[in-house]
């Protein structure tokens, strides 16, 4: 379900990296817990984000939920068909819906996100709340 | 939290649950949007149960109803329903809900859960020397509504009533698969259907029978989430947003439920007397024209001024745009109107539009 190669972060967003590009989404546990998305604020490429500020806003019909950066850097790319067809986000969170790319400006903050197998286990620990 | 007598229905479905009001309550069983289509295409089933049921019975009943209320009462009979309201002497209201009178001497007020309590309390607390009888039947009461185009055709062979002469807000008593119940033609969804009241102990019979009858017809069980977008649209009023003690009736654009001539009743002075002077503000529909979805609670501008906030606010699933309701000074009401919304500190632009905005069309 989660792939092995992503990091993920409590607040439920994934981040993909290569070399010092990285790609940034939200997880598949995420986009179930918001239900049908109906709206994405994308930030702008040039945007210097530090790591857990807001990048952008997702929204169903139903919750507002900010995303925020797992990791700083800079803002290269948008996923500019999240404005046409949010539900992409619903559909294939881990891929097509994707939501920025980042240049990375400091990797070694990737040892502070959890790998896919403690992602699933952190999942597991939320639902046990319940 | 507080459970309906179907809680098992929609934890075995997998619904999402959600605490609304101290009850858990399924707020969506697949999407919201699915759910919403379902109900304006095909028909859709809710558990509308956490809804407050507080019988008034004696022989003063009828005018106990008539002094709490702003609708005339009067008019009812044991196969009418009537949309209503408690309100405050100020005019504002203490909740909004249907009457029915289920007999000479007895009338029951259908209310919204979150208020069940305080309803209750205002019924009890204003009875003076009425000759009559309060009583909260709200933990004994399954309230289920079928709703959608496909309603009829889908309740019809579960029932001995004669569904198809009702009209809208007509009640009948009857079987509904077996069980003993009051089904009035009324919702909270902008499209035809009923609503079905039992004191069964067993509603699981009418709820699984009703999905089975509707399967032909693609029914879904429907979630609180998609009854709020569908009511929305409808602009059917919802309480804790839209209306409150803050809010007269008239403000509301629910004055064609104020009947002053039936004489008095709690709130009468006040409304009208601001009759006579003109409402200073009023509800209107906006639809948002640049980029957002508008929520409640969010600033509403004019000329750059703020003036209100939003009261509801959605993403429209049937228009696939944002719509929201607010209460605009007088002057800014007509549709065309511009205004704007603030959306996460930016103003974005927005238009008043007729309500409701969204009416089903009429056979």
């Amino acid at each position: 379900m989660y792939p092995e190669d992503f990091r993920y972060t409590k607040e439920h967003e994934w981040i993909k990296v290569d070399g010092d590009k990285a790609t940034v989404g939200i997880t598949d546990f995420a986009q179930n817990q918001l239900g049908d998305v109906v709206f994405v604020e994308l930030p702008e490429p040039g945007d210097k984000l530090e790591t857990h500020q807001t990048l952008g806003v997702v929204e169903s019909v139903k919750a507002v939920s900010d995303v925020y950066s797992p990791i700083s850097g800079e803002v290269t790319e948008v996923n500019g068909e999240l404005n046409d067809d949010p539900e992409i986000l619903n559909k294939d969170p881990h891929k097509k819906g994707w939501i920025i790319k980042l240049k990375v400006k400091d990797k070694s903050e990737l040892e502070e996100l959890m790998t896919a197998s403690e992602y699933e286990k952190y999942l597991e620990g939320l639902e046990e709340e319940e | 939290m507080k459970k309906t007598r179907l809680y098992k229905y929609h934890k075995d479905s997998g619904a999402k649950l959600v605490d609304f009001f101290g009850w858990e309550m399924p707020v969506e069983y697949s999407s919201i949007v699915e759910e919403h289509n379902t109900v304006r295409q095909k028909a859709g089933l809710f558990d509308v149960s956490h809804m407050g049921e507080i019988l008034i019975s004696g022989s003063q009943a009828l005018d106990y109803v008539q002094f709490l209320t702003p609708n005339d009462a009067s008019r009812l009979n044991t196969q009418k329903a009537q949309y209503s309201a408690l309100t405050t002497p100020q005019g504002t209201f203490v909740d909004d809900m249907l009457v029915y009178k289920l007999s000479d001497n007895r009338y029951l007020l259908v209310v919204n859960a979150a208020n069940t309590d305080k309803d209750f309390d205002w019924v009890k607390s204003h009875k003076e020397d009425f000759d009559v009888e309060v009583k909260n039947m709200s933990d004994q009461y399954t309230q289920l509504a079928l709703q959608g185009p496909k309603s009829l055709a889908i309740l019809k062979p579960l029932t001995d009533i004669g569904l198809e002469e009702m009209k809208p807000f007509r009640v009948r008593r009857g079987k509904v698969k077996g069980e003993e119940s009051i089904v009035s033609r009324t919702g909270y969804t902008g499209e035809d259907g009923f609503e079905i009241y039992t004191l069964s102990s067993n509603p699981g019979k009418i709820w699984e029978s009703i999905l089975k009858q509707g399967k032909k017809f693609d029914i879904r069980p429907i979630g609180l989430g998609a009854r709020d977008t569908l009511r929305l649209e409808a602009c059917l009023m919802l309480y804790g947003n839209d209306i409150d003690e803050t809010t007269t009736v008239l403000e509301a654009g629910l004055g064609w439920l104020v009947k002053f001539k039936k004489g008095d009743f709690l709130g009468r002075e006040t409304l009208l007397r601001q009759k006579q002077e003109g409402i200073k503000r009023k509800i209107a529909g906006f639809e948002i024209k640049g980029r957002g979805i508008a929520r409640h609670d969010y600033p509403v501008f004019v000329k750059g001024k703020e003036v209100s906030k939003v009261t509801s606010g959605t993403f429209s699933p049937y228009f696939k745009k944002s719509i929201g309701l607010t209460y605009l000074p007088i002057q800014y009401t007509e549709p065309g109107q511009n205004i704007e919304v603030g959306i996460r500190g930016k103003k974005v632009e927005a238009e008043v539009v007729k309500i409701p905005f969204y009416s089903r069309k009429k056979k």
